[in-house]
């Protein structure tokens, strides 16, 4: 969904950083140069007229990553102790190719492009966020899959020296925290693997070296410094779900229609909010790509396989 | 009592400090309104309401720990001080309830209803609003003259309230329970500390 064109402004001084800084009074100026640096990516999905990037400070100081402790300014008060490199990946389950990968050996000749996607958290708030990523299908491809691989497993490190929440005792997460998705949900075009934010590389607090994005699903699923991709025939057991079952499913897409035991996801305050004004807005189906992921779901009850 | 002008100092010295959290904020509302994130991040409603949440909880406790630091330390002075940190208490959790109301559902009484019938820990802080609302009403000498033996049955709503408090924040809480884990503690040695009394000395002093 572009809302216009604007062919003059050339890509490169779309994503130069000194737009990004500006980026605030740049998107009110002109909503056609959003549709501009949205042409870069090959599918990328449509932002919302009233869809402004969020302040870089704030998408990198506040944040949820219980790894690094569980108030939104610990990750970025604590991420920067996390050493992530070398970075080892396991591959495993049912794929041609498993084993212990150098991350750079995985994405070796991939390029990032850029995803400005609205990133919506299971405690209501929402941001709009310039992540820079690798289309996950590619990547999961060069591990060649077999037909018994129906969903795939993701794990975040677990090093508790380096991450502080990880040996708190009054965490009752059992590490590493754990998601997946399903093998159509993570070949669709809108899921990457994001290795950069703002042009820059991607800082400790929100998932270094590379983390998951599925922009239509809660926040939580986009799972954090991965080291570890399975592949298997069963559901994975995610960690939100392990914990409170009633609360959290596998399936986690935004759905203003199923409302939270904690929060209603109904509206979303999107951030920056002040103090007189929470910029709360109506939250949508599939956090407003219904268009390019809704056929995934034809014929479940979303309100079961929530 | 108020004839022999007994030393106030210590009284005083309570009301300044359990009004300190409460000046903090307004720096902070200050530095806000300045610029915008400041003071209290980019979620300020939030801050604002669990800032305010915080100190409810533990302004809660002191009220309750009172009478029992008073025995245990033998300071009858403290007695006159039990009323005056109970209001602290209310006026915090009051704040706490009225930044709610009016920053986060935003005066929207269909989400604010809705958030009291679905999600049990609203259920529970308003329970427990309620029930301090009633003590801070009858807080007065009037009051208490009027009720008679019954206003220290009515008082006694205290060893709901601070459960309910409890359970609102455990209820809230995804993870990380370190500071529930204190205030249950603390909550608990309270509890014991007067079962201890009732039990070695039949005296009704609370």
């Amino acid at each position: 969904m572009l809302i216009g064109k604007s062919p003059k402004i050339p890509t490169s001084e779309i994503i130069s950083e000194t737009t990004y800084l500006n980026r605030r009074k740049f998107m009110g100026q002109s909503a056609a140069l959003i549709a501009g640096s949205s042409l870069l990516g090959s599918a990328q999905a449509g932002l919302q007229e009233d869809d402004e990037i969020t302040p870089e400070d704030i998408v990198t100081q506040f944040n949820n990553f219980y790894e690094f402790g569980t108030d939104k300014s610990d990750p970025f008060e604590n991420a920067h102790t996390l050493t992530t490199d070398p970075w080892t990946v396991n591959v495993s389950g049912e794929a041609k190719k498993t084993g212990d990968f150098a991350f750079e050996d995985i994405i070796k000749g991939m390029t990032a492009e850029e995803r400005i996607y609205r990133f919506r958290c299971v405690e209501a708030w929402s941001m709009v966020v310039p992540w820079m990523g690798i289309s996950l299908k590619k990547i999961l491809e060069q591990f060649e899959p077999t037909g018994n691989a129906k969903y795939v497993e993701f794990k975040t490190l677990v090093r508790p020296e380096e991450m502080p929440g990880q040996s708190s005792f009054f965490s009752s997460i059992d590490w590493p925290y754990t998601e997946g998705l399903r093998m159509d949900e993570a070949y669709n075009p809108l899921s990457i693997m994001v290795t950069g934010v703002f042009g820059k590389e991607l800082p400790n607090q929100n998932g270094a070296p590379w983390r998951l994005m599925v922009p239509w699903k809660y926040g939580f699923k986009s799972v954090k410094s991965i080291v570890s991709i399975r592949f298997t025939d069963k559901e994975p057991l995610n960690t939100w779900q392990q914990l409170q079952a009633s609360e959290y499913g596998f399936y986690a897409n935004v759905n203003p229609a199923v409302s939270h035991p904690r929060w209603s996801q109904a509206s979303e305050r999107r951030l920056p909010s002040t103090l007189f004004n929470t910029n709360r807005r109506p939250t949508l189906p599939f956090n407003g790509y219904a268009e390019e992921v809704a056929h995934l779901y034809k014929g479940m009850d979303l309100r079961k396989f929530f | 009592m108020a004839k022999t002008r007994p030393n106030n100092t210590p009284k005083l010295a309570l009301a300044v400090l359990a009004s300190a959290p409460f000046a903090w904020l307004v720096y902070l509302i200050a530095l806000e309104i300045a610029q915008p994130t400041s003071g209290l991040g980019p979620e300020p409603a939030e801050g604002l309401l669990h800032y305010l949440g915080e100190w409810s909880m533990i302004m809660l406790l002191v009220a309750f720990s009172i009478t029992p630091v008073r025995r245990m330390f033998k300071q009858p002075l403290l007695a006159r001080s039990r009323r005056m940190m109970g209001l602290f208490a209310f006026a915090y959790v009051a704040l706490h309830l009225l930044a709610y109301i009016v920053l986060y559902v935003e005066s929207s009484w269909q989400l604010l209803l809705e958030d009291f019938v679905e999600r049990t820990y609203i259920t529970a802080g308003i329970a427990g609003f309620c029930g301090l609302l009633v003590m801070a009403v009858t807080s007065t000498m009037g009051w208490r003259r009027r009720l008679g033996q019954n206003w220290l049955r009515l008082h006694k709503v205290i060893y709901l309230v601070v459960p309910l408090a409890l359970l609102h924040l455990i209820w809230l809480r995804k993870d990380g329970f370190g500071d529930i884990a204190l205030y249950i503690l603390w909550f608990a040695i309270l509890l014991g500390e007067r079962v201890y009394q009732v039990r070695t000395s039949r005296s009704t002093a609370t």
